[in-house]
């Protein structure tokens, strides 16, 4: 070696390339979940006052604790620190009338995070959207709590505190004295806190398509169909209001517009192929519409998509199938012997004969 | 010309930090270790022994092997040894050791080569020592020997150059301007190609705009600049077959095929060059960068020059060095050590220090489907772990993995940091396994 003072390094460190990663991380993305649900919060705010910060700031404190006390009794790695469990919080608190108890909300959070998510193995495991499932919950065990509305402090009158949603008064048959569409955008009617406001709820929805946190497949297809759906039956039954109208007061009230930006589009319990995706946006809909114009609820959104997360993996299989033209050739196959079959036994037939 | 679909890309950092600086001549190093494995086919045998004495051009390795290209020497000076040594991929390499009189003397062997139809052109290619520099070592004769020699046939000249950090192509596209103009017509004329395109990536506007005044200056119609999207992996021969003439080519099928000769453009500058004085492959322009070298830059220096020496040229290291990559960052390796000597088909040096060189910590799956949608072949990374996992060989077949040219995007855009594109390798070669039994 002619160069004897020189220091070697002979013991660098080796790994499989790629060696970049981008810097949008779980935990950078679901911080972009939490800044596209502050429009919707802050509506929430401004329209219920400080129950909304109330509730809102126990369900993300009770998703967290109850996530960090599994994980720690469990004695498996603490992983708060992906911001998966304020987000669910933050959802479930957008998904409740602002009047309900605090416990109750805590039960909510315990059935999203400790068994919907964590018994099924943590992150990335569980079937269905967690903030879902614990509003159905919720929406069982305490049904009068969760059914009734209360106004926005710009509706409430020294009589009157809490008031019929907007399907509410579709339920009832009495639509003439429901809110106009221009109450519904802005979201000055009474229902879930983060819900009401749909104009804060596309807000969120820009800034997740923009930065490229979710692809627009499923929230379009679902507010879609929404639309196609309500705009064909009601061409079809008629009634006071145009289709038009019926189509638009449907996307616009209960929990399309948020179901679809912040409940449907989770990663998880969504199926990855784009068909999939398509297929499962427009199951949402379809569903929604069904449970709404034909079943004795008058909301339908979680149910729809509690449903279509059950189905997602199944859509996702048949959507790889296709793609990938997986088991075309054994199907080919089978068809060719079974037409082989039917022709050998119509000769043996014909010679008999 | 106008495409409506690209296929799925990513936006990785150019971090082209070296773009702007021209390339420095480094000085004959005192040693340089020449690998006798420089191509992807059968390692050459050493024709030199300790003591014996060569000259620059002279050709010191050689096989019978069918799939091979020879090496030859880069310095003149004294063989000194034989030595293996481990390389990046596991194996042995065969080094021969030649320490330099620093006279740089010529071998009366080289001349320029006597080209006159495509046969001698073929064996002149083989004699130049050229394999396939953009990464693959591909030998570059027998790419320039397509079975359907006649059919209509397009070349594509690759200087895309997608991976991060790596500046030499740019830099060759710049300074060597017309020996890529010389070597694309030279291939033209015996590849019967009637029509070349240059494929740059459109952040290197400069270099488009010299090819494009140099071409019209010379009255050449038949080769044009082609400018493509700054994304990568947009310079992977399956890619940009697809970005520039619209055909898909699966893998397994030759592109020669197809009716396109992919080359990269230094390949075709050393060509160029080559045809002029008939000086083989001894020397390699490379990037040597990374936030642990002082000066980073372009660097022209003789092949079998060892990476520590090539850094100690570009003022040594500026903080301890914890991982050297031969190649870009995408799909570079990771070597062990920096006495490794440069090899035919590196186009850059990397240094990271402790910053840089982060192997970040793997989260489970939030199945976001964002490798599906990075995948330039619409390929399921996450399919492929699950399989792979099972070790589930008919599934991993089915969701078709030997389609996957570990270009690393799935891996780089997964924000669980799972190691999705070391897993597709794994898979790879667990189907390979299961075929050959």
């Amino acid at each position: 070696m002619t160069n004897k003072n020189e220091v070697y390094y002979d013991n660098l460190a080796v790994a499989s390339s790629p060696h970049l990663v981008t810097s949008l991380d779980t935990q950078k993305t679901m911080m972009w979940v939490l800044i596209a649900l502050a429009p919707s919060f802050a509506a929430s705010v401004f329209y219920f006052g400080y129950r909304a910060v109330l509730l809102t700031a126990v369900c993300i404190a009770a998703c967290v604790l109850f996530e960090w006390a599994y994980e720690r009794i469990l004695g498996k790695p603490v992983t708060v620190r992906d911001l998966s469990a304020c987000v669910t919080g933050v959802i479930l608190a957008m998904n409740l009338p602002s009047s309900l108890p605090i416990w109750m909300a805590v039960i909510g959070c315990f059935t999203a995070i400790v068994v919907v998510k964590q018994l099924f193995g943590g992150l990335g495991r569980n079937f269905a959207n967690p903030a879902i499932v614990g509003r159905i919950v919720l929406l069982l065990s305490f049904t009068s709590y969760m059914t009734s509305w209360p106004l926005t402090r710009l509706q409430q009158t020294a009589d009157a505190v809490t008031g019929a949603t907007p399907l509410g008064y579709l339920a009832d048959g009495a639509l003439s004295s429901a809110p106009g569409l221009k109450d519904m955008l802005l979201g000055n009617i009474g229902g879930a806190m983060g819900e009401t406001c749909t104009i804060a709820v596309l807000i969120g929805l820009a800034i997740l398509i923009f930065k490229k946190i979710i692809s627009p497949i499923i929230p379009c297809c679902f507010i879609g169909t929404v639309f196609v759906f309500s705009l064909i039956y009601y061409s079809v039954v008629g009634g006071d209001y145009s289709a038009i109208h019926m189509a638009l007061f449907h996307v616009l009230a209960g929990g399309v517009c948020f179901g679809a930006t912040f409940c449907a589009t989770d990663y998880v319990t969504s199926p990855i192929m784009k068909w999939a995706r398509v297929a499962f946006g427009i199951g949402c809909g379809i569903l929604t519409m069904v449970i709404r114009l034909f079943c004795s609820y008058p909301e339908g959104v979680s149910f729809a998509i509690l449903f279509m997360n059950i189905l997602a993996p199944t859509l996702d299989i048949l959507a790889q199938n296709r793609f990938y033209k997986i088991g075309e050739k054994e199907k080919a196959e089978k068809k060719a012997a079974k037409a082989k079959a039917f022709a050998d036994k119509k000769a043996e037939e014909a010679e008999k004969a | 010309m106008f495409r409506a679909k690209h296929l799925n890309s990513i936006s990785a950092g150019h971090y082209k930090n070296t773009a702007g600086s021209e390339t420095e001549v480094m000085p004959v190093p005192s040693v340089v270790k020449i690998s006798m494995s420089q191509n992807i086919g059968a390692p050459c045998k050493p024709l030199v022994k300790k003591g014996d004495h060569v000259l620059v051009g002279e050709k010191i390795g050689d096989t019978d092997a069918f799939l091979h290209v020879p090496v030859h020497a880069s310095v003149s000076g004294t063989v000194t040894g034989i030595e293996t040594q481990r390389n990046a991929m596991g194996g042995y390499d065969t080094l021969v050791v030649i320490e330099s009189d620093s006279k740089q003397e010529i071998s009366p062997s080289v001349a320029p080569p006597q080209i006159t139809d495509q046969p001698s052109f073929i064996e002149a290619v083989k004699e130049s020592g050229l394999v396939g520099l953009g990464g693959a070592s591909f030998p570059t004769w027998l790419k320039f020997n397509p079975r359907n020699l006649g059919d209509p046939m397009t070349l594509i000249i690759n200087g895309a150059e997608c991976e991060p950090f790596i500046t030499s192509d740019h830099r060759t596209m710049l300074e060597d301007t017309q020996n890529i103009i010389d070597g694309a017509q030279i291939i033209m004329k015996y590849l019967q190609a009637d029509e070349c395109y240059i494929a740059i990536e459109n952040n290197k506007q400069d270099a488009i705009d010299k090819f494009n005044s140099l071409l019209s200056a010379q009255g050449i119609t038949n080769i044009k600049t082609f400018p493509l999207q700054a994304r990568y992996p947009k310079g992977a021969e399956r890619v940009l077959i697809y970005e520039v003439t619209g055909k898909t080519c699966d893998a397994g099928v030759l592109p020669a095929d197809l009716g396109c000769i992919v080359s990269n453009i230094t390949s075709v500058s050393f060509l160029g060059q080559y045809i002029k004085d008939g000086m083989p492959l001894v020397k390699k322009r490379v990037t040597i960068d990374g936030d642990a070298v002082s000066k980073p830059g372009n660097v022209l220096l003789p092949i079998g020059t060892q990476i520590h020496d090539a850094i100690a040229f570009c003022g040594g290291y500026k903080q301890e060095p914890r991982k050297i990559l031969m190649g870009g960052p995408m799909m570079g390796r990771a070597i062990y050590s920096d006495r490794m000597p440069i090899v035919k088909n590196n186009n850059a040096i990397l240094a990271f220090g402790r910053e840089q060189s982060v192997i970040p910590e793997e989260t489970p799956c939030i199945g976001c489907g964002r490798c599906h949608a990075a995948c330039p072949f619409d390929l399921l990374p996450t399919g492929f772990a699950d399989a792979y996992e099972r070790k589930d060989v008919k599934r991993l077949n089915d969701l078709k993995v030997m389609q996957c040219m570990e270009c690393g995007s799935c891996s780089y855009i997964c924000p669980a940091r799972r190691p999705l594109a070391f897993i597709n390798k794994l898979a790879k070669g667990l189907v390979r396994e299961a075929s050959q039994k």
